[in-house]
């Protein structure tokens, strides 16, 4: 065998080395200092993941299993620096005196979730992919349940790993069925080989309604909420941001690549999913009264969003996609920073009432809070609306009435998905309560990641260099 | 030849807003001390106002083109927004008119930075006050360099809210608030005719940029390529679309600059600060429409000349209206305002007036002499209005009252301002041998070359402007003095940081006047304005025409001889006796000519009566019922698919495979 193949995957032998070195560190370090070393490791570790990234170049190696896109390996930058803010987020909560023993544990964990996205998004063999995305779902699992003493999060985690594995056993099914309609499992082949049947149809729905569970599309999202309430705050953050956005980029590149001759048929399929998704999470998170779980619908509707670049089927669809989940990653970062700080000090609320008044007594996380709110809304001159317009033009450059009608009704969503997050800044800044939250003095972790995110939705937008960055590698 | 430091004029005032606003802004005990927000704003707007004048000097003593026009050049270009074929950039643009505006802005921006280190001693709210001075600094040069319209219109509205931020500096003030909200709302409201205008003409034409097909332009190396508004285009597309992009755009250049009837707001916008007045509502911000008419001014020419008349008959009325409210003002900011549009509207005028017509289709000399008499015009008027609008500080500072009533006599108290304010009306009356002369006799005689109508019309309201300065400079100075308020509080001549820019910008008036009068009788190319900003780009030597000349400096002194008569002494029987004969007339000028309440009736007894009550009923009782209807039923929805979420695993399988075999169905039935 030849080894040196391994020099073409730079992006994930460097995450293998981090996730060594850490699983060492985590080993040999002992005493006061461990929680600050470690953590300053880990950091120090990522950062130069994400650099390293940047030098990784397309390649196929090991016969085409693994196949790494310009594209895919500015995903892995985006994925890696989400990762990296989820982290620094994470610092507040790793400090409480039941989690800090378990912090290197925490660290691997994200690794090797991080790991499987890395392997599912630049596979080129559907046995490849299935490896990477079960290599992201089985540790997610435990991240989940990182609470373990907490009902909610051994719930949350119970819920996760049975659905997940349901999910895998439909995926696993459809691939069989494309398996036995083309004989091959290489991308390639496949991609020359498929032509529409009732099996290959089949073989798409199912091995789709597997990767809609990692993105949340209605109807294979029921876990989310559940899970996502349940999970540690943090944990909710990487779950509704980066393992999101890795499987929307993995469906994307897989239905463009792969499944390019029955593009009428998945199409078709994105159209009706994406209506669903938008608008059933939308009526949900109407009525939600506890963040966490409001933020769980508000996911799943800003996947419906992601999911029309993909309508697009084109350079410009990937480059959308690649541009929201990456403000995406910004916005959504912020609020979930907000919100576990709010619950490390509060006693653990994610109630949205507990927010009355928040304003009154910590106006810098207000202000904050509402420009993500803002960004996730969509409104100008936020990094979220340039996103939202963009995979709205991905979707309208496809051109057909169909096409058209779904751009419609996603804009008509954006109305009600306004209200509910200007819900929020009215309990911030409207409602008054008798017993608001306590002003408190945010750690320096908790301002880092904020200002990390807040730079992002200021300025993602107005730059347009960040766009043709994106633009470049999808190959537009 | 490289103009890489010409970023540095945009970075620095930036930079100083940045510096000095974001630790005011953090809060009182981040803030920097008075003088120390003072001097980074200062210094930063002295470094711009070197800046300039080093660009200048560059680009006016480099070698002219074959063609003898300045090579036009852009050291920085950058995309911002690419649409297609169409699309957003920023960047530089050195041409003439740039250029000098440069100078204009950093020189005038310095001397207020200076100046208000003095006027603003001790106000609370210090910093902030120079963080938008350099936040406006910053937009204003922007607007000037802006390389295309779309640029040039987002510094516009940055200009705007500059404008709107510093007229409300005293926001606990009533007035102060209503009268920034009035300058917003209002020139807003213009500013969307500007926007229209711009999409019109950027989805004809192909492009937003200023240099048009024809212009060389130089590019900096490195740069990507430029294109050129090809106006052809549109003008294939049908004949009347660039006039009607052009005229929209004019609406915007109208508000912004206070032309009739848009005007409202830059009396009232008075309340800000006096050093704010002086440097964006009498020097720079509110010619930003004569720029903007100027650097579109080949499309016009060619494309829209008779769309020229409206123009000047616009601008001919407003100069005439101005003039005659000044005339009966008491507050000597708003004189100064009304003066002010008079003559912004005197270079709208005078860029009007560049008919082609007249003399065939090329531009010749005569049609040129507006083009640079109105910007001439703008160059001097900006330092002599600044001059006096700095004055007028200083007396407001020695007197702490803006009423004429409460001055007389102040010419023994204040000498350097007296000297000052002095040279300055003498330069707005046109006398010869100051720098007023020279633009306003150019402009006079652009106007009699277009019909002896608009000519004499124009001559009639530079005499108006001599008796209303001076009427207002006899005022002050001379006449009675309001002993009673005096002995409580005897004024005194204001200190250095502020006498000093009086001297400076007057020292500019004089030497400007004297050169160019000479020049013009004299013929000498070098101290000839057109020699450096013309119509066609070449140079161009002014020639005085003696008979305007003459005529218009007999007229200047007869307005200023009778103004003498009226208000000199310290009783004024003549005017008493002229206020108890028209005293209608006089209310109808004190009150504009009921301007504001004609727009209050048209905005709240017509529109809001019969336009927005019936809007609003709709609103509340169809429009919110079907929102209410639609909310409800969303909430019911809501409500009614929260068995569906249950908690049960078992039951989320179910859902997840039914949802799969459903998928699959649908797509099976459309193979």
């Amino acid at each position: 065998m030849d080894y040196s193949q391994f020099f073409n995957m730079i992006p994930e032998a460097g995450l293998i080395a981090v996730l060594v070195i850490v699983f060492l560190a985590d080993l040999i370090l002992k005493g006061e200092k461990k929680h600050s070393v470690l953590s300053l490791l880990t950091g120090a570790l990522f950062i130069c993941q994400t650099a390293l990234c940047f030098y990784a170049e397309p390649a196929s190696v090991f016969g085409g299993c693994y196949e790494s896109t310009q594209a895919a390996n500015v995903m892995k930058i985006i994925l890696t620096a989400g990762a990296f803010i989820v982290l620094v987020m994470s610092q507040s909560w790793l400090e409480r005196a039941d989690v800090k023993n378990k912090e290197g544990e925490y660290y691997e964990l994200i690794i090797s979730t991080l790991l499987g996205m890395y392997v599912m998004i630049s596979s080129g063999h559907f046995l490849m992919f299935f490896l990477g995305l079960e290599m992201a779902s089985v540790p997610m699992a435990c991240l989940v349940a990182f609470d373990k003493f907490k009902k909610n999060s051994a719930e949350g985690a119970a819920k996760f790993i049975l659905t997940a594995t349901f999910s895998s056993g439909v995926m696993l099914y459809g691939i069989s069925f494309i398996y036995g309609a083309v004989g091959t499992l290489y991308f390639g082949d496949v991609a020359a080989q498929i032509s529409a049947s009732p099996l290959t149809i089949l073989g798409l729905v199912f091995f789709f309604s597997g990767l809609g569970f990692k993105i949340s599309l209605v109807p294979f999202h029921f876990w989310t909420a559940d899970t996502y309430q349940g999970a540690p705050t943090a944990v909710t953050g990487y779950l509704s941001v980066v393992s999101k956005g890795a499987a929307a980029f993995a469906l994307m590149t897989i239905l463009m690549k792969v499944f390019a001759p029955m593009v009428e048929y998945w199409e078709y399929l994105m159209y009706i999913v994406i209506l669903l998704t938008i608008t059933i999470a939308n009526l949900f998170a109407l009525r939600q009264k506890e963040l966490k779980r409001f933020m769980a619908f508000s996911s799943i509707s800003q996947a419906g969003y992601i999911m029309l670049a993909v309508i697009g089927n084109s350079a410009m669809g990937l480059t959308a996609l690649m541009y929201y989940v990456l403000i995406y990653v910004a916005a959504n970062m912020a609020v979930f920073t907000i919100i576990n700080v709010v619950e490390t000090r509060g006693n653990g609320n994610t109630k949205m009432n507990c927010y009355d008044g928040f304003y009154g007594t910590n106006p810098k996380l207000s202000f904050l809070m509402t420009l993500a709110l803002f960004s996730l809304a969509g409104i100008p001159p936020f990094a979220g609306m340039f996103c939202k317009f963009f995979v709205f033009m991905a979707a309208a450059e496809q051109g057909s009435t169909l096409a058209y009608l779904v751009v419609f009704i996603a804009l008509l969503n954006t109305v009600p998905s306004l209200y509910y997050y200007l819900k929020i800044v009215k309990c911030m800044y409207i409602n008054q309560t008798e017993t608001p939250l306590p002003t408190f003095k945010s750690d320096n972790n908790t301002r880092f990641a904020l200002a990390l995110c807040t730079i992002g939705i200021l300025l993602f937008g107005v730059c347009s260099c960040v766009y043709d960055w994106l633009a470049q590698a999808a190959g537009m | 030849m490289d103009y890489t430091y010409s970023l540095l004029i945009l970075l620095l005032p930036l930079l100083s807003f940045l510096v000095i606003g974001l630790p005011d802004f953090a809060g009182n005990k981040y803030a920097w001390s008075h003088k120390t927000a003072g001097l980074i704003g200062t210094c930063s707007i002295g470094l711009v106002t070197v800046l300039s004048y080093i660009t200048a000097f560059q680009y006016f003593t480099a070698p002219r083109l074959a063609d003898g026009t300045f090579a036009t050049l852009v050291p920085y270009n950058y995309t911002w927004l690419p649409l297609g074929n169409l699309h957003f950039d920023l960047g530089i643009l050195l041409d003439p008119i740039s250029v000098m505006m440069l100078i204009v802005i950093s020189t005038v921006s310095f001397m207020v930075h200076i100046y208000s280190f003095g006027y603003m001693h001790g106000e609370k709210g210090f910093q902030r006050y120079y963080a938008f001075l350099s936040l406006f600094t910053m937009s204003m040069l922007g607007l000037v360099l802006a390389t295309n319209i779309f640029q040039m219109y987002m510094f516009w509205e940055l200009v705007g809210v500059s404008s709107y931020l510093l007229i409300g500096f005293y926001y606990g003030l009533h007035a102060a608030v209503h009268a920034s909200k009035k300058a917003f709302i209002v020139t807003r409201f213009a500013d969307m005719f500007f926007l229209i205008g711009i999409l019109i003409f950027g989805y004809y034409t192909g492009s937003f940029n200023f240099s048009f097909t024809g212009t060389e332009v130089h590019i900096a190396e490195g740069m990507t390529a430029f294109t050129t508004c090809d106006a052809s285009r549109a003008a294939a597309a049908g004949g009347f679309i660039l006039p009607t992009a052009l005229v929209l755009m004019f609406i915007g250049g109208a508000g912004k600059s206070a032309m009739f009837p848009l005007h409202i707001w830059l009396p009232d916008a008075m309340e800000g600060p006096t050093p704010v007045s002086a440097l964006i509502h009498a020097a720079t911000m509110v010619v930003a429409g004569v720029v903007q008419i100027a650097r579109l001014f080949p499309i016009w020419i060619e494309y829209a000349p008779q769309a020229m008349e409206i123009v000047v008959y616009v601008g001919a009325f407003t100069a005439f209206y101005a003039a005659a409210v000044a005339c009966a003002q008491s507050d000597i900011k708003r004189v100064l305002a009304f003066s002010t549009i008079s003559q912004i509207a005197f270079m709208m005028v005078a860029l009007g007036v560049c008919l082609p017509g007249h003399h065939g289709a090329v531009l010749d000399n005569h049609a040129q002499l507006g083009y640079m008499a109105s910007l001439f015009h703008l160059f001097t008027h900006a330092m002599f209005k600044a001059c006096l609008f700095l004055g007028a500080g200083c007396i407001i500072h020695a007197v702490h009252s803006n009423e004429m009533s409460a001055m007389g006599g102040l010419k023994k108290y204040m000498p350097i301002t007296h000297a000052t304010f002095l040279i300055s009306c003498l330069a707005i009356a046109g006398i010869p041998f100051f720098s007023g002369f020279s633009s306003k006799d150019e402009i006079i005689t652009a106007c009699f070359e277009h019909s002896q109508f608009i000519g004499w019309w124009m001559t009639g309201v530079a005499a108006m402007t001599a008796f209303y300065m001076f009427r207002l400079y006899y005022g002050i100075f001379w006449g009675t003095e309001n002993k009673e308020l005096h002995a409580h509080h005897t004024p005194h001549e204001a200190p250095l940081t502020m006498t000093f820019p009086l001297i400076f910008l007057s020292i500019i008036t004089v030497g400007v006047g004297v050169f160019t009068t000479l020049g013009g009788f004299m013929d000498w190319s070098w101290a000839s304005f057109g020699e450096i900003v013309s119509a066609a780009g070449t140079a161009y030597t002014v020639h005085f025409a003696p008979q305007v000349a003459i005529t218009s400096t007999v007229i200047a002194v007869i307005s200023i001889a009778l103004a003498t008569y009226i208000y000199k002494g310290e009783k004024q029987p003549i005017a008493d006796k002229l206020y108890k004969t028209f005293p209608r007339l006089h209310r109808w000028a004190y009150k504009r000519f009921y301007m504001d309440e004609v727009y209050m009736f048209v905005t709240h007894k017509i529109l809001f009566r019969f336009v927005s009550r019936p809007v609003q009923w709709i609103d509340e009782h169809i429009i919110n019922g079907l929102i209410d209807f639609s909310a409800w039923g969303a909430n019911e929805a809501g409500e009614s698919l929260r068995p569906w979420q249950s908690g049960d695993v078992r039951q989320y399988a179910v859902w997840f495979l039914t949802g799969a075999v459903a998928l699959t169905l649908v797509l099976l039935s459309i193979l």
